[in-house]
């Protein structure tokens, strides 16, 4: 996925709004492969504490990621109304378990200013800027680097 | 294969049909050595060269055209009846079609280095053969040189071909001359056949008159498609064989209309012989095309039947013949054999249909295996939502005439048939990895200097792909082994009573779902008190062990057994059958011995018939539903008070059959279990004993048993990666993830685990 920064002034970009931990998070919606409700997932073993597990979707095993876990925003206890986002990292599918969706918005490229050194060490590592959208804020997240252990196997 | 090399993907396809090719050489020549080869045996194995070389030839593989060129002249010998098919030739031909195979698999890149030296060498003793070393038929109507004292010396038996009827040999039935009509198909022009090249050809042979045919031609303008308007008659003046003529043709057979007839009709004396069989010959000849039988107006009633037995048994090609050159020469052609030999009309059926089982026969298309696995894997995934449907339709409290019921319930069988027949494309004959047995067996006898003898039976047993391409291995070692170790040398063997020659054989078959394969000897069977004492020196078994003939027998089986006192360079490189075991095991399968001594040894290993499904108990642990191999189950069992014992600060161990074997936490290990769960004596549980790859058996404790279930494999790694403990995943019933268990895997977890938790209290 190509950098959005590197976008022209004009090019406009559609990114997905969600909730995680109770902030305002997105992502370029051309990494979102569908959203689906939340179904119990099989916890695997040996495993980071934000790997929810593996469900079951029209016959491939998916991981499940707490987004929220993280981000280190703390874990969510999931319940129906919780959403699973499925994105395409590289070549694989991955779920992530976030609190809801809210909405497609669309940005310019100069719209996206660079995330300032305040947030924690897991967020820092995962956000790439951040989108004022009225009074809310808005980070963008880059969905490549949220599963770590599956980035180093495949380098 | 390189997409992008056009060429690159051509010369795969020409090795594929190289490996059908040498497969069919291969069999050919077994069957010559076992005595039940023909001429049409010959000639397929002259076919199979033929076409190799003719591939060979336009990827510039010159070595290997040089020597399948020189392979190919020596068959051409024999078919033509010009030297005889005796031992000798035979095995000159096995080792011919070895070193052939082996320029193969060089040319492929499959091995490093080409034996040039051997190569050379077979090459060599291949012309020699030719030039004067073969005795020339008895039959044969040219005077034969007598045999002059150096020939006598060696000990050549000629052995007889029975060709059919022996006044229907072809020698006897060339006349003075041929008339040929020869007209082409569109599908000759298509294929990039030359007429002229062919008429040239012919003109080799002799004078030749030919006259072209032009009464079909169409006017200019009314010419719209492409077609074949014109053909030839030729008059041959020449005293040839026919076979010289249709092998001319051989290449276009099926690609045109080929009426070849002794000249000037039939003489007064041969009226209703031998003229009127060459007339069925050339008629058949021409069955791949049944037009022209069935037109033509010399077809009599006995002609017909014929033609039509040959096109009855014929393999019907779905693919169209002669599609590229190549398949042209592979292609079974029963016509052929008949046009060849001429059998009497009672043979007919039977050498057409030996002809198309002898290269496989039925009508097939490539396809490429990833399409298949992905279909496959669609079905999976139907079946299972089917399934789910059928649960969420149960849980609305339907009557059972309802048409949903009904409905699903049609649908659930159709699904299942889908998944029957889906499984049933991958589904390959075992006899791919049974031909290339002969030749080890004869390379091991070779190396042993034993008379081995290689039956097998079953050869048809349907498997699993991706099984077929993993039982070489095992395969190839028990036979190694059984010949290496199990059989007697030739004096051992006298002194037993026994034939000179001893006997393996390889059987597959269907048993209950699975497949079983038997390498049975009949060596002098195993020697339990040297083994018991091998396994004692060892220290594998105590030496007071109390163990039954079974499993002493199965002794042979732990690792580090070996029981060759010298180690050979076949068998015996520290590496034993516990390799075998291991590789059977990871197929899902196992194996075992019955030996009986002085009797020899069978070697029976079952295997389940896919790898994309697997037979596995359902068990819980820790609140979690997990599914456990069945193949490394050994028993389950409930214990009793004073079964489990505890031995140190973490590990306890469970009697089994008077055995104390360490017990293994399944729940606690794999993390399941809430750090305060009770300790295993504080809750009900199941002991299951299984047996991990290097033989050693543990317990693994688990809250309960579910049942059994086949299962579809999938991975963890497509999507995430692989995970301790767990080697893949399944979807149950109810649409959830089960995750099966690598015992292996567990074991050392729970070791490991074992082992922190002393550090922890030791700190």
């Amino acid at each position: 996925m190509s950098d959005p920064l590197t976008h022209s002034e004009d090019a406009q970009q559609e990114l997905m709004a969600f909730m995680a931990g109770g902030q305002e998070f997105c992502v370029d919606i051309m990494a979102i492969r569908e959203i689906r409700g939340w179904t119990a997932a099989t916890p695997l073993p040996k495993t980071p504490g934000y790997m929810k597990g593996v469900i079951n979707l029209r016959g491939t095993i998916l991981p499940i990621l707490d987004l929220s876990a993280r981000l280190g925003l703390g874990m969510c206890e999931p319940s129906g109304r919780n959403v699973i986002m499925v994105v395409q990292i590289a070549n694989r599918s991955v779920g992530l378990l976030v609190d809801s969706v809210s909405e497609i918005i669309m940005v310019k490229a100069n719209e996206i200013q660079a995330a300032p050194s305040v947030a924690g060490d897991e967020m820092k590592a995962l956000i790439i800027g951040i989108i004022p959208v009225g009074q809310r804020l808005l980070s963008l997240l880059d969905v490549n680097l949220v599963l770590p252990e599956v980035e180093v196997e495949a380098a | 294969m390189s997409a992008d090399d056009p060429f690159e993907a051509i010369k795969q396809t020409f090795f594929l049909e190289c490996e059908e090719l040498l497969t069919d050489l291969e069999a050919s020549v077994t069957a010559l050595t076992f005595g039940d080869g023909d001429g049409e045996t010959i000639n397929a194995a002259f076919r199979a060269i033929h076409s190799i070389k003719g591939g060979a030839g336009a990827f510039g593989l010159e070595e290997l055209v040089r020597f399948a060129h020189v392979f190919e002249t020596y068959m051409d010998e024999l078919r033509s009846g010009r030297k005889t098919c005796d031992e000798t030739a035979i095995r000159a031909m096995l080792h011919a079609s070895d070193v052939l195979a082996d320029h193969v698999s060089f040319a492929r890149g499959l091995i490093p280095s080409m034996d040039e030296e051997r190569s050379q060498t077979v090459a060599n003793d291949l012309r020699a053969l030719m030039d004067d070393g073969g005795p020339v038929v008895a039959a044969s109507p040219e005077p034969g040189p007598a045999l002059d004292p150096i020939e006598a010396e060696f000990d050549f038996k000629p052995v007889m071909f029975d060709l059919g009827d022996p006044g229907v040999g072809t020698e006897d039935l060339t006349p003075e001359g041929w008339t040929i009509s020869f007209k082409p198909h569109v599908r000759l022009y298509e294929t990039g056949n030359e007429p002229a090249l062919l008429l040239r050809e012919l003109a080799r042979l002799g004078p030749c008159d030919i006259r072209l045919d032009t009464s079909d031609l169409v006017a200019f303008a009314e010419l719209s498609e492409p077609t074949a308007c014109l053909s030839w008659t030729i008059e041959l003046d020449a005293a040839v064989e026919m076979e010289a003529i249709t092998e001319i043709f051989e290449f276009v057979e099926g690609e045109c209309d080929l009426i070849i007839l002794p000249k000037g009709g039939s003489s007064d004396a041969d009226a209703d012989g031998p003229a009127g069989e060459v007339d069925i010959a050339a008629l058949l000849a021409a069955a791949t095309a049944p037009a022209p039988i069935l037109d033509s107006p010399a077809a009599g009633g006995e002609v017909d039947i014929q033609a039509l037995l040959a096109m009855a048994t014929a393999p019907i090609d779905l693919v169209p013949v002669g599609e590229s050159g190549l398949e042209t020469a592979s292609a079974p052609k029963p016509a052929a054999p008949m046009a060849a030999a001429a059998p009497p009309p009672a043979k007919a059926p039977a050498a057409s249909g030996n002809a198309g089982a002898a290269a496989g026969g039925q009508a097939s298309i490539r396809v490429d295996l990833d399409r298949i696995d992905k279909l496959i894997n669609v079905v999976g995934e139907l079946v299972i939502q089917q399934a789910m449907l059928a649960q969420s339709v149960a849980e609305c409290g339907l009557a059972a005439s309802s048409t949903v019921k009904v409905g699903l319930e049609d649908l659930e069988q159709l699904s299942r048939e889908i998944q029957d027949s889906v499984m049933a494309i991958r589904a390959q004959p075992v006899k791919s990895v049974f031909q290339r047995m002969p030749r080890l067996v004869r390379e091991v006898a070779e190396m042993t200097g034993k008379n081995v003898r290689l039956i097998t039976e079953g050869e048809a047993t349907e498997v699993d792909k991706t099984v077929v391409d993993r039982l070489a291995e095992p395969i190839t070692h028990m036979i190694r082994n059984a010949i290496d170790h199990g059989l007697e040398d030739a004096d051992g063997r006298e002194a037993a009573g026994k034939p000179k020659e001893g006997t393996i054989r390889l059987a597959a078959l269907h048993r209950s779902g699975r497949i079983v394969i038997e390498v049975s000897d009949d060596g002098r069977g195993i020697n339990r008190e040297r083994v018991r004492k091998i396994a004692v020196d060892r220290g594998l078994i105590a030496s007071d062990a109390n163990l039954s003939n079974e499993e002493t027998d199965n002794l042979i089986f732990l690792p580090g057994f070996s029981t060759a006192d010298a180690v050979s360079d076949i068998s015996g490189r520290g590496v034993g059958m516990d390799v075998v075991r291991r590789s059977i095991q990871q197929l899902g399968g196992r194996i075992s011995i019955a030996s009986t001594p002085g009797k020899g040894s069978v070697f029976t290993m079952s295997l389940p018939l896919t790898l994309a499904v697997l037979d596995g108990m359902v068990v819980r642990a820790g609140g979690q539903t997990l599914l456990s191999p069945l193949s490394s189950i050994i028993e389950s069992f409930t214990p009793k008070e004073g079964d489990l014992h505890r031995i140190g600060a973490r590990d306890w161990v469970i009697r089994f059959r008077d055995r104390f074997l360490p017990l293994i936490d399944t729940g606690r290990v794999l993390g399941f279990s809430k750090p305060d769960a009770p300790e295993i004596t504080g809750r009900d549980g199941i002991a299951i004993v299984v047996e991990n790859e290097g033989g050693s058996q543990v317990a693994l404790w688990v809250d309960d048993i579910q049942g059994q279930r086949q299962v579809v494999i999938k991975s963890l790694e497509t999507n995430y990666r692989k995970v301790d403990g767990i080697s893949a995943a399944t979807i149950l019933g109810d649409g959830r993830v089960a995750l099966i268990l690598d015992i292996d895997a567990l074991v050392v977890l729970g070791r490991q685990q074992a082992n922190q938790a002393d550090f922890k209290i030791a700190s």
